[in-house]
């Protein structure tokens, strides 16, 4: 894996969430989020490329992931064997897993291009499981390639989340962020 | 018929084959365990790669106590109170890092690496009052062996290496995963659980829940790897019960010393590619050490109370409450030239897969351990059971109290251990 991400300065003119080419990124940002919550793993997996990462850094400074740990760092193949985890049964972590409600909002258009969108925005999830309730919040960037089909064709080439709380302990989770 | 475990004395609770179910739940006997057990014992709290040069620093706890690790300019390591000698306040909240000393935020008196009071603002009103010198940070004895660096709060403790006793040729073994180079740390996951601390201290010895909790983990894995870690008939698969309630769990025993090579075994092909890579600096018999090293040692080294020596990592658990518990996965790998990068990498993806709050492994034993603190709420008295594999312990020839894998002479050992710490006054 030899994912750099290098995020672009912020614009000196904002992009507007408005733009169209943003505002299908947001809209696939939102249908993410929503199978996610849904458990629908298989359907999740299908929105990112087949270059596509997955990562959940613990150092939040961190551009790069190959040489550090993180706790998810997730090509497509590691990404499938997630889904596989996630969905067949075996793991007792995944069959009773917690029940998430997450919003994602804040949106901050970073570049824009006919091609590709990067968005960073906030996550705000929230986790039940056997009476307790457990936040998890995070700021998360999503590189998108948009599709010359229109937005069905739309995939994540990479998502990063960063929790608030990487370099503490969070509970081992049954769920994806 | 198996009879509960009654009354409530650390001696009536721990029985060989059973312990209380009490254990796990009684905010008393926490107490008292934080006080006879974690106060009192060798409690690890670093790696020497850790801390590096004079000025690193690591925060750790002992106990429930917060510490911080230093080097001090002399080069010694230091293990402090991280606690303000005038009115308490923590003079550290970094997890580590690199300084020339402390400075509290609150009044700014400032400390050395050492420990040593060395500055107070506006020192006209202790004048007659007190001695700067003797108010240093509350400094805890400080030992290592083969770079794991461990403190007690008990300044008549035996000496660290008594302590380890027999646990010590095993982690001179775990150190060979090196492959020739020193180990250092790689990174660290950490997570909590609502359960007691003893059920991960039990669980790091448990070979019996292995392909059942971790059925997902050997759905992933490529079957080479898959069929290292199938040791459960296998007889050659032991676990030796080394004496202060440390054990070792032996999965892979043709990995346990890993100088003992008779070349027969094929490397994983899972690694061609750090082969190819590593074959164009360095010789075959490197290549082939460091690579044969890649899963760790064969074997997890339970140290009472508070770390284990486990594969290809360190565990750590540092008790919240009766029914809460943090735990550390600090990745290693080879400390050695540049083209190890490669090695150190796999590593970090090895680790990644397993451990951690978002691994393939550790989440389903976390759900496990969740499960028996809920359960063990359930009739105190009732016991629960170490007394797998029981009728075929038997002494080693180096006298170690020795049983298949899956068998729970591990845990008897930890428990043998709590009971001698918890009945003495």
């Amino acid at each position: 894996m030899t994912e750099t991400v290098t995020e672009a300065a912020a614009p000196a003119v904002p992009i507007p969430t408005t733009d169209p080419r943003v505002v299908r990124t947001i809209e696939l940002i939102w249908r993410e989020a929503e199978l996610l919550d849904r458990k629908a793993y298989e359907a999740w997996d299908s929105l990112y490329t087949d270059d596509g990462f997955y990562v959940i850094p613990i150092d939040p400074e961190a551009e790069r992931f190959d040489d550090i740990l993180n706790m998810v760092y997730d090509d497509a193949r590691m990404r499938r064997m997630r889904v596989t985890r996630m969905t067949e049964g075996y793991a007792i972590a995944a069959v009773d897993a917690a029940r998430t409600v997450r919003t994602v909002s804040r949106f901050v258009p970073e570049s824009v291009s006919d091609d590709e969108v990067i968005v960073r925005s906030a996550q705000i999830l929230v986790a039940y499981k056997r009476e307790n309730h457990h936040l998890w919040a995070a700021d998360l960037v999503h590189r998108v390639r948009l599709s010359p089909d229109g937005p069905i064709g739309d995939r994540i080439v990479h998502k990063i989340v960063r929790l608030v709380d990487s370099e503490s302990a969070v509970p081992a989770a049954g769920f994806l962020l | 018929m198996i009879e509960n475990v009654m009354g409530s004395a650390p001696d009536e609770l721990v029985r060989e084959d059973r312990v209380a179910g009490r254990l796990y739940t009684d905010p008393e006997l926490f107490e008292l365990e934080m006080t006879r057990i974690f106060e009192r014992t060798w409690i690890w709290v670093a790696h020497e790669s850790e801390l590096p040069k004079a000025g690193s620093f690591k925060s750790t706890v002992v106990g429930r106590q917060p510490v911080i690790v230093t080097k001090d300019r002399k080069g010694v390591v230091r293990t402090l109170l991280n606690r303000c000698r005038h009115r308490g306040a923590s003079i550290c909240e970094k997890p580590s890092g690199q300084v020339n000393g402390f400075t509290c935020p609150y009044h700014a008196w400032s400390y050395g690496l050492d420990g040593s009071l060395r500055g107070i603002p506006y020192p006209d009103g202790y004048e007659g009052v007190m001695e700067k010198r003797d108010l240093s940070l509350g400094r805890l004895r400080t030992e290592s062996y083969r770079g794991m660096i461990f403190a007690t709060l008990d300044d008549d403790a035996e000496p660290l290496e008594e302590f380890l006793g027999d646990a010590r040729l095993w982690i001179d073994r775990f150190m060979k995963q090196g492959g020739g180079y020193p180990i250092k740390v790689l990174g660290r996951h950490q997570f909590s659980f609502r359960g007691n601390w003893k059920i991960q201290l039990e669980n790091t010895t448990d070979g019996y829940h292995f392909p059942i909790v971790h059925r997902s983990w050997m759905a992933s894995v490529d079957s080479e790897t898959a069929d290292m870690m199938s040791f459960m008939t296998d007889p050659t698969c032991t676990t030796h019960a080394l004496g202060h309630g440390h054990s070792v769990m032996q999965m892979v025993p043709e990995h346990s010393d890993l100088d003992l090579d008779d070349r027969s075994e094929p490397l994983q092909g899972r690694f061609d590619d750090v082969v190819a890579e590593l074959s164009r600096t360095l010789d075959a018999a490197q290549v082939r050490k460091v690579v044969r090293a890649m899963h760790g040692t064969g074997f997890n080294l339970n140290l009472f109370p508070n770390v284990s020596m486990s594969a290809a990592f360190f565990r750590v658990l540092r008790p919240v409450s009766v029914n809460e518990t943090r735990i550390e996965h600090v990745a290693i790998g080879p400390d050695g030239p540049p083209e190890l990068a490669v090695v150190n990498r796999e590593r970090l993806r090895i680790h990644e897969h397993f451990q951690g709050p978002f691994g393939f492994g550790t989440p389903d034993d976390a759900e496990g351990w969740d499960r028996v603190q809920r359960g063990a709420a359930a009739a105190p008295a009732m016991p629960i059971m170490v007394n797998r594999g029981l009728a075929r312990e038997k002494p080693s020839p180096e006298g170690w109290p020795t049983s298949h894998v899956t068998d729970e002479t591990g845990m008897r050992a930890a428990y043998a251990q709590w009971k001698a710490m918890m009945s003495d006054d």
